[in-house]
């Protein structure tokens, strides 16, 4: 019996070692302009 | 670090420093929450002890006790945080590097909101239209600062964006017209209150803008509660022809009906329903900025009915995409599988570091919610930074700035939060604006659990 479905998700451990390149968005220059977060923000990285 | 809910049906787990997400049955719930700190014989004889009258057997609850052990040494699971030593490297190694400007290209607007953050446009201060000579300055200081960056963000900002047009598009002309040289891709936004929508604004707006911010709050009463003329009379009937047109020649895409909730309509779920009554798919409400004290300021008896509109409005995107008719809520888009890195993650939002605003005269601050307040001034286009202690301040802004975040499962999605709203709140820039954050971690769990629905659905 499976009890645990797991979501493929970005392993954020992972992420350190090509990460960092900041060509991201910055946080709150998008629709937001008062409650920023960065969960909505994509990666751009193009050497990940 | 873990942190579990249950909403609308599903049982989430979310592995905080792996970014792993679970959705789990009954038992795998109860035995991941008693994981830590409790031996195996423990979890299991309470675990079938609570579960075994509707049919659980003693070898189920193993078998999940396994498989939970499994995540656990997979680094899915009950992953320890070991990125504090890296919370200041990405500012470290992109230090001097500005690759986002928010121009206030207008300190005066044709509407007289009695909410807005920024007075009415002025900002506390005088009514001012930047040139096109500052703002050349500004695109310049932009790109001389932006180093290897490629794509640099310029957002047209105010007050009212729209009563300096022509500057606008002749720096946008100008922008263009050094991009390939110098090796940089302009995104530009707009964000305007539509009040000066025509063909034209149309046509250019289409053209040249990555993203429109298009201020409405949703149903007219609500809206022409705060967004009206300097006569008083409300802007809803004016403007909201004027974005469906925008929005259908822009193929319905990249764009943000954006609102503004307030003490006065916590029931924000109503209006999110007449924004897609009205045919508005791309959608963004906010809590309002304002003064403590100030009537619109959302108060503690307004938080439960906030918070469960958040949760509604996870229902209603859900049952939506059932219909076939899924619309887009800014704070609900989540990309589990490809969302930001962890130096980004750890790092604060960039305000004072890669993104400055500029005033209509040309000075530098930290972002355009401290833009008024002198002591912020961080210097100006033409000598850049000058003022390092306040930049410092803002550098040091991180998720492992503030003690608050160290516990918090949903540090790793808002980065340490708005520094202005924490100044605000504090009177720091580390301090922490706690209703923000109840309304974060609400936020954060609708957006994941959303993202689930979908991925179960798939």
């Amino acid at each position: 019996m499976k009890h645990i479905k797991t979501i493929v998700t970005r392993n954020l451990c992972e992420s350190a070692k090509k990460g960092g390149c900041g060509e991201c968005q910055t946080s709150c220059q998008s629709a937001c302009k008062t409650s920023c977060g960065i969960a909505n923000q994509k990666c751009e990285n193009t050497n990940k | 670090m873990i942190h579990q809910f249950q909403l609308h049906g599903y049982n989430i787990v979310l592995d905080v420093c792996s970014g792993a997400v679970h959705v789990v049955d009954e038992v795998a719930y109860d035995v991941i929450a008693m994981y830590e700190g409790n031996t195996e014989e423990e979890v299991v004889k309470a675990v079938f002890a609570k579960h075994q009258s509707l049919g659980v057997t003693l070898e189920d609850v193993t078998e999940c006790y396994d498989q939970v052990c499994e995540l656990a040494n997979e680094g899915k699971l009950f992953t320890p945080d070991t990125f504090e030593p890296m919370a200041g490297d990405l500012k470290k190694k992109t230090s001097g590097v500005v690759k986002a400007l928010c121009l206030h290209i207008a300190h005066t607007c044709n509407l007289n909101c009695s909410y807005c953050f920024a007075s009415q446009g002025k900002y506390h201060g005088e009514r001012a239209l930047m040139s096109f000579e500052v703002g050349k300055r500004a695109l310049n200081f932009l790109v001389e600062n932006s180093h290897g960056r490629t794509n640099l963000e310029v957002d047209f900002f105010g007050g009212e964006p729209l009563m300096n047009f022509d500057v606008v598009k002749q720096l946008v002309a100008y922008a263009r017209s050094i991009e390939k040289e110098k090796g940089k891709n302009f995104r530009f936004t707009l964000t305007t209150n539509g009040v000066l929508i025509d063909d034209d604004v149309i046509d250019f707006a289409n053209r040249e803008m990555s993203n429109v911010v298009l201020s409405l709050d949703g149903r007219k009463e609500v809206h022409d509660r705060f967004r009206v003329d300097y006569a008083g009379k409300g802007s809803w009937e004016k403007i909201v022809p004027k974005f469906q047109k925008l929005v259908e020649a822009r193929g319905g895409q990249n764009y943000y009906m954006r609102g503004t909730f307030t003490h006065h309509n916590p029931d924000f779920l109503k209006d999110i329903q007449t924004m897609l009554d009205l045919g508005f798919d791309e959608l963004s409400m906010e809590p309002v900025v304002c003064a403590s004290g100030d009537p619109s300021e959302l108060t503690m008896e307004d938080l439960p009915i906030v918070l469960a509109q958040y949760e509604e409005l996870a229902k209603l995107m859900m049952e939506r995409d059932k219909q076939g008719k899924p619309f887009t809520f800014y704070h609900y888009m989540i990309d589990l599988a490809g969302g930001p890195c962890i130096y980004k993650r750890i790092s604060g939002c960039g305000s004072g570091t890669e993104y400055m605003a500029v005033t209509p005269w040309g000075d530098l601050y930290p972002c355009h919610q401290f833009v008024g307040d002198e002591k912020f001034k961080l210097g100006d286009i033409w000598n850049g930074v000058t003022n390092t202690q306040i930049q410092d301040e803002f550098m040091q802004c991180n998720v492992y700035a503030r003690n608050e975040c160290r516990d918090c499962w949903a540090r790793l999605y808002c980065s340490g939060g708005c520094a202005a709203n924490a100044y605000h709140a504090t009177g720091s820039v580390k301090g922490v604006y706690k209703y923000g954050c109840e309304l974060f971690r609400k936020r954060m769990e609708c957006a994941i659990t959303v993202a689930v629905s979908r991925a179960v659905e798939d």
